[in-house]
């Protein structure tokens, strides 16, 4: 009763922490876009940025290492004195900073959950998201750490905030053992799997959103304020492109090993239970995205836009599907 | 990404192909289908296809799954009802318009898998591509000054490549390598599996089985078909190839959630089972859960569902007994409210027979009788009273669960109202105008067992497996060509002059690759010991 407790009380001031942090990354924005406007020669400087991104990449000539290219176009180590741009360095670092404890609160979230249920803590709707953003915010942590990714903050506090604030307040149901159809080591394999990539495919699809954002303001010469501090479009395809590819062989495996467990639980391999149906158009749809990616004429915009699909029917498969369809994945307890 | 390269030039030969089209004649006509059914295009449109018509089906109530809420939809949809139905969108997952879109995406997955197959074993042999003139156009590019003989440098070069698994060729003056063969080898396997797959399923569907059973707690069920309620098998299933064992259930246990979170959620169920291979053989003891299915002979015996049997004793107006045992009823909701049918054919001088609700935990309040909980708390069998001339045995099989009152009256008091009975555990009534008794004695479990065997499995299940590991090749191995080449240093190069000078280039052959300047540069280092200048252009 205790852990309980004290693993709603770190959920709630997660949520807390992070929307103090998207405010935090919402600033750094803000702070950019005034930016914008200081700098006489800006649009000359910006158009040749854009010329320097748009380079086909046939030429090959921009390395593509997500790895060490810093976060800042080369246009803003020309104003690296002013004090706008300080201010822009220090709003995102207070941004991180709060990530950073509002995942460590999540992470003792689950962990207290996990020692009040004496299980692992994804037995249903509000465990399983919570633990996702775990895997979540943690992705983005290492990547910032290891990749100099900041320019996700805005959008993955977002989704973090959103993410455990539905599920304290609307997925939220109190501890209690599990059904007898979850007894089972596939419910540590296939649930982990299904969070993980879960995980992958949202970063992923934040990616796509942003790129196609970062696109458009390239295609018409209009980058301006934060956005030119995101990579060029191409490098956040790429990154996207790295989040989806690793997601897309484990969400098979959850997909198989969700269809191992049913063979035990249920006595059938594939059913068509609303849940796997969807876990099929889901895979169907990023199958599309993996085979656009690498035909003529669909590169690009469409890949990102068929990414985010995925990710739209991945979400309908976990909130829509658990809510409003009946059928034998129905764990949600809401 | 020679695999999509092949899609591709089969794509952009199409143009030239149309204008033809009139002086095509049919083989060419065939041909211009092939290649668009193969082509990338098609496959991705396919693709999105498959996934639009399989939404209908996790929406719309299918046969399959509850054909309950089928009929249910059609009873409150009249004018919608039949217009789904003729399309098939109650049964969508076996319609024509489903199977004939993953049928096309699979032909259309063989087309494309068959003459990459020959391009790949062709790749297998070819060698890496002659150095190009000008190292330096490539993407990653990088030099060193060298003091060493050319030969001597050519060697170190091509073992370090080759260290570094590169397929490598030595030439005059320059090394050239490429490494990634297995990124389309992994593709290949990928979707060569899943063809197996689709097969492993189709032999599933051929020679499988399935079908269920309830059993009564205490009694057996013998795998012949006629013990099952239902039971479905694919074309090439013949009735020899039921396994002839037996499985009699000793008990069986079941908890529900008692505490204040999920109150009456399943917590554990149980059955304890003697399993006798084939007639004399030993039986043995075994416990069948859910997620622990028995495997019986190479069938598959699953624990699929459990509910109640009211035991009732109904004697007649001569007060003879007309029928005595346990009856099987169907749960309509998770609080296990029961409902089913008490038959009793042979009371005379008229039949008499039932339409009972059981209820494990019951109440009765506004909405009716019902059940609050699905342990046994305050068990109760509710039930009306038909009766009615005795009916020839025509030996029509008739629904055990619902009762067909043609031919019976409901019987009823003085005043017109239809006799309802409440009975506890124990309790007995006599009916009213002398027509009977009924007594409920008390309650079994039953449990719903699934027998099966789905022998295309192992064949799908290894399929996936490869699959998934070609996926992961085909994703993450990175191909990659590497020229090393040694000249003389030029103005231009920093150094001493008469020096030779080696130079690095490389090139990734898939998106979205990391390290190759790193790597570029990394070679070069290697191959001179003073690494003088390192650049990526």
């Amino acid at each position: 009763m205790r852990y309980e407790y004290y693993s709603n009380v770190a959920f709630v001031s997660s949520v807390v922490v992070y929307v103090l942090a998207m405010f935090a990354h919402a600033a750094e924005w803000a702070a950019a876009r005034r930016l914008g406007g200081e700098h006489g020669e800006r649009e000359l400087v910006n158009v040749a940025a854009a010329e320097l991104n748009s380079e086909p990449s046939s030429t090959r000539a921009e390395p593509v290492d997500a790895g060490d290219e810093p976060v800042s176009s080369p246009v803003s180590s020309l104003e690296e004195s002013s004090s706008g741009n300080r201010r822009v360095e220090q709003f995102g670092r207070i941004g991180v900073a709060l990530t950073i404890i509002g995942f460590v609160l999540s992470v003792a979230g689950v962990l207290f959950r996990a020692l009040a249920a004496h299980r692992a803590p994804w037995g249903n709707m509000f465990e399983f998201t919570t633990s996702a953003m775990v895997f979540i915010v943690g992705a983005y942590l290492i990547m910032v750490w290891r990749a100099g990714v900041r320019w996700l903050g805005l959008p993955v506090t977002l989704l973090a905030a959103v993410g455990n604030g539905l599920a304290v307040t609307v997925f939220y149901v109190a501890v209690a053992p599990l059904v007898p159809a979850l007894h089972s080591v596939w419910f540590l394999i296939h649930i982990v799997a299904a969070a993980i990539s879960g995980a992958a495919f949202n970063v992923g699809g934040v990616m796509s959103i942003l790129y196609l954002i970062k696109k458009r303001a390239e295609d018409r010469d209009k980058v301006h304020g934060y956005l030119e501090r995101l990579p060029s479009s191409r490098k956040i395809d790429l990154i996207a492109y790295r989040f989806l590819a690793f997601a897309f062989p484990l969400w098979t495996f959850t997909v198989v090993a969700g269809s191992i467990w049913a063979e035990y639980a249920w006595g059938r391999y594939w059913g068509w239970d609303p849940k796997e149906t969807w876990a099929l158009v889901t895979w169907v749809i990023y199958a599309g995205y993996l085979h656009a990616r690498s035909t003529a004429g669909w590169r690009g915009s469409k890949a990102a836009v068929i990414a985010i699909i995925g990710l739209a029917s991945f979400w309908f498969n976990f909130i829509g599907i658990n809510l409003l369809v009946s059928g034998l994945h129905s764990y949600a307890g809401v | 990404m020679t695999a999509i390269k092949t899609r591709e030039s089969a794509e952009s030969s199409d143009p030239a192909v149309r204008p033809e089209l009139p002086r095509l004649g049919w083989r060419g006509g065939l041909r211009y289908l092939w290649t668009q059914l193969t082509s990338m295009r098609t496959a991705l449109i396919l693709l999105f296809a498959l996934a639009l018509a399989a939404i209908p089906g996790s929406l719309v109530p299918q046969r399959r799954i509850s054909p309950v809420r089928v009929a249910d939809f059609i009873n409150e949809h009249p004018r919608l009802g039949p217009i789904y139905d003729k399309v098939g969108l109650f049964g969508v997952y076996s319609s024509p318009w489903f199977s004939a879109i993953y049928l096309l995406l699979f032909v259309s997955l063989v087309g494309c898998i068959v003459p990459r197959l020959g391009v790949y074993a062709r790749a297998l042999r070819a060698r890496p591509p002659q150095t190009p003139r000008n190292l330096t156009r490539l993407p990653a590019y990088a030099k060193a000054e060298v003091s060493d003989s050319v030969e001597d440098i050519l060697r170190r070069a091509a073992s370090a490549l080759r260290r570094r698994h590169y397929r490598v060729d030595v030439h005059e003056d320059s090394v050239a390598a490429e490494r990634g063969y297995l990124r389309e080898a992994g593709n290949l396997v990928f979707h060569t599996c899943l063809v197996f797959v689709l097969v492993g399923v189709a032999i599933g569907a051929l020679f499988g089985f399935r079908g269920t059973s309830v059993v009564i707690v205490g009694q057996g069920f013998s795998n012949n078909l006629t013990q099952y309620d239902d039971f479905s098998a694919g074309g090439r299933f013949t009735e020899a190839d039921l396994a002839p064992f037996s499985v009699t259930v000793k008990d069986f246990d079941v908890r529900f959630e008692t505490g204040p979170v999920q109150r009456g959620a399943a917590r554990l169920f149980r059955a304890n089972v003697e399993v006798t291979e084939r007639p004399g053989a030993t039986p043995r003891q075994e416990v069948l859960e859910v997620n622990k299915p028995l495997h019986i002979d190479g069938t598959t015996v699953h624990l699929i569902g459990h509910g109640y049997a009211p035991k009732v004793t109904v004697k007649d107006a001569q007060g003879n007994v007309a029928f005595s045992g346990p009856v099987v009823m169907l749960p309509q909701d998770s609080n296990f409210t029961s409902v089913g049918a008490i038959k009793a054919p042979d009371a005379r001088p008229e039949r008499l027979a039932f339409e009972a609700f059981f209820l494990p935990t019951a109440v009765l309040d506004e909405h009716g009788p019902r059940s609050i909980f699905p342990d046994t708390l305050n068990p109760a069998l509710f039930a009306n009273v038909w009766y009615g001339p005795p009916k020839v045995e025509t030996g029509r099989p008739e629904n055990v669960y619902s009762l067909d009152t043609t031919g019976l009256s409901q019987l009823r008091q003085s005043d017109g109202q239809p006799v309802r009975i409440a009975l506890k555990v124990g309790d007995g009534v006599n009916l009213p105008g002398g027509k009977g008794s009924i007594q409920l004695d008390g309650w079994v479990r039953w449990v719903k067992l699934q027998i099966g065997d789905t022998p295309g499995v192992p064949i799908s299940l290894f399929a996936l497996a490869f699959a998934v590991a070609g996926l992961c090749l085909s994703l993450f191995v990175r191909p990659r060509r590497v020229w090393i080449r040694i000249r003389d240093s030029e103005a231009g190069d920093e150094g001493k002059a008469g020096n030779r000078v080696v130079e690095v280039a490389g090139l990734d052959r898939a998106d979205a690759r990391v390290g190759l300047t790193d790597d570029v540069a990394e070679l070069a280092a290697e191959l001179s010991r003073r690494p003088e200048d390192v650049s990526a252009t």
